[in-house]
């Protein structure tokens, strides 16, 4: 046994040998992964291969049936949740309320891991609310209600939210679900600018082009790892997701966007 | 910040008029100046001449009775709010969940069969049932489903207490007298007029260290916001927390109880109004919840003296007389709002 020995591994985020079961059902299998600094990592996958259960594990907000995940070379189970979350920050796929908050308040809560008990909230804390507001173009929502915005607002207030913890890593689930296409599209370019560490789980592979790296997740395995135009070949979208594809060129950009057709 | 001292300012003289009043009014009406005079005479040997039955009226009847009602007010108002936060059910509540059936239960047995022989005191009892009905009932809403709904948990909680209410029901037909049985039944329905300055020492300090633990807690209830998942990844220590406060509940709901039995309501209405009043954040709320709590039991306890003449109707009656039909209006009102 070398466990004593193996030294973990050099990364911002990184998971080892990463199992997770519920009752009989194995979800996730032997997952390795690294989260370099800086970099967009994307995560794709069919419905139910586990991208949501990765990120979970990932955050901490599971325990692993077996392996370790690693925050800042540190295991995770060993960190109080209070030092995780003022290093990562997750944004959840459904994360709803029924109480009268108003987007400011319900942005603030991202302040939570940074204050104390007797701590007042301070003008600073206030300015980062704001500017995390702004980096979701939604300062003009901040006086409004939760429950007066639509689905797609409510989702950049819970990004926001997000990057109001300051964070080092931002882990987003799906983020682009309900937003419309030019949501999408600005809010994809808005949290590749950031200057943290973003790993994504993305149902649209044209978007998940423009990450850094993609892992590709089938039935609970990482099956690869890579580049994203390596890892997406049109052999591993018929075996992984079932469809045939390939690739067209923009003539507008030169850039490669990814056309489907059912098998 | 720059606002805390003027609202605590109308809070504290809110606070001393509803006790002015709860101290006045009754069968035997009292003029505020009277009042006073026994309070003065009392705290700073101000040395009036009173009427010594009035004397007696003021300071160990009325008074004790109307300082407990507001602590059993802001107390349960403070559970409610602790409840509805942490298990993100807008019906929870000590009542509905079946803490009060426990520590009723749970008070009824070391009263009758003297469980624990002396070592546990009516409260002690009362804090074993409330914790252990607590347990029941959330096993009972985790059997029904991995996710168990907000109807669940309240039926669950249902459930829990006519189990209890039974169990209660049924240890005093085994074990009390005629006269023992009349007693703890009154008792029961919620009754303020027994209590004395025994009461009083145990029942304030108690409110005042729940109100102080949760808002203490106040940034970790509001992280609760957006559930569970949620609170823990804004990294709230979840189960640390839930024990924690839910504990606090239990302790705090078992006390009230074991002084003037099971009041329902107060936790569901107060909180609920001051909802929709202040908003959703902890810190107004929990001291909101707790001035209204304490208003609306001392205001409950003096309709209960009043309505009926030479009769006292036991002050959970009156509780959930106003409180089922303001409940209701609530939900009617939420529903418009949407």
């Amino acid at each position: 046994m070398n466990i004593m020995t193996s030294a973990p591994p050099v990364a911002l985020l990184a998971c080892q040998g990463l199992g997770f079961r519920v009752r009989d059902t194995q979800l996730l299998y032997g997952i390795d992964l690294n989260v370099n600094p800086g970099e967009t990592l994307g995560i794709v996958g069919p419905n139910g291969s586990g991208k949501s259960t990765l990120l979970k594990l990932l955050a901490g907000l599971r325990t692993p049936s077996s392996g370790s995940v690693y925050l800042l070379e540190q295991p995770l189970t060993r960190q109080p949740r209070r030092q995780i979350a003022q290093a990562l920050a997750l944004v959840e796929q459904q994360a709803d309320t029924h109480d009268a908050i108003s987007v400011f308040d319900a942005v603030a809560l991202g302040r939570t891991p940074w204050l104390s008990a007797l701590a007042p909230f301070s003008a600073e804390d206030t300015a980062i609310v704001d500017q995390a507001l702004a980096d979701v173009d939604a300062l003009h929502l901040r006086q409004r209600t939760w429950s007066s915005l639509s689905g797609g607002e409510r989702q950049r207030m819970h990004i926001a939210r997000a990057l109001a913890q300051r964070p080092q890593l931002l882990l987003l689930d799906e983020p682009t679900n309900h937003l419309d296409i030019q949501h999408q599209l600005s809010l994809l370019q808005r949290v590749q600018a950031l200057p943290v560490t973003t790993l994504i789980a993305l149902h649209d592979l044209n978007q998940a082009l423009t990450c850094d790296r993609l892992a590709v997740l089938d039935k609970g395995r990482l099956v690869a790892l890579g580049a994203p135009l390596e890892v997406l070949t049109p052999e591993r979208l018929l075996k992984t997701f079932g469809v045939h594809a390939h690739y067209l060129t923009d003539p507008f950009d030169g850039a490669c966007i990814l056309r489907f057709r059912a098998p | 910040m720059t606002r805390l001292l003027p609202y605590s300012a109308a809070a504290l003289v809110a606070l001393l008029l509803a006790l002015l009043a709860g101290i006045a009014i009754g069968e035997t009406q009292l003029s505020p100046s009277v009042v006073y005079q026994v309070l003065a005479n009392r705290l700073w040997d101000a040395g009036y001449l009173v009427d010594p039955i009035d004397q007696g009226i003021v300071w160990n009847y009325r008074l004790t009775r109307t300082l407990v009602a507001a602590a059993c007010g802001a107390g349960l108002a403070t559970c409610g709010v602790i409840l509805q936060a942490l298990l993100r059910n807008p019906l929870a509540e000590p009542y509905l969940l079946g803490l009060s059936a426990g520590a009723s239960t749970g008070a009824v047995m070391v009263a009758l069969l003297g469980l624990g022989a002396g070592a546990l005191s009516l409260s002690g009892g009362a804090f074993v049932g409330a914790l252990l009905a607590f347990a029941l009932v959330l096993l009972l809403a985790r059997a029904s489903g991995p996710t168990a709904n907000n109807a669940q948990v309240i039926l669950a909680g249902i459930a829990g207490s006519q189990l209890f209410n039974a169990l209660t029901a049924f240890l005093i037909t085994k074990s009390a007298s005629a006269e023992q049985a009349r007693g703890i039944l009154f008792w029961l329905l919620g009754n303020l007029s027994g209590v004395r300055w025994p009461s009083v020492w145990l029942a304030v300090p108690v409110a005042l260290a729940g109100l102080a633990v949760c808002l203490w807690h106040r940034r970790a209830l509001d992280a609760f916001t957006f559930g569970v998942d949620s609170a823990a990844s804004l990294g709230i220590p979840v189960r640390r927390v839930q024990l924690l406060l839910i504990t606090c509940a239990a302790l705090v709901t078992a006390v009230m109880v074991s002084i003037v039995g099971a009041i329902g309501f107060v936790g569901l209405v107060i909180p609920h109004a001051l909802r929709l009043l202040l908003g959703g954040s902890h810190s107004r709320l929990l001291p909101a919840s707790a001035l209204g709590g304490a208003l609306f039991l001392i205001a409950a306890d003096i309709l209960s003296r009043t309505l009926i003449t030479g009769q006292v109707i036991p002050v959970g009656v009156v509780t959930a007389l106003i409180g089922a039909p303001v409940f209701a209006l609530i939900l009617v009102s939420r529903r418009k709002q949407r």
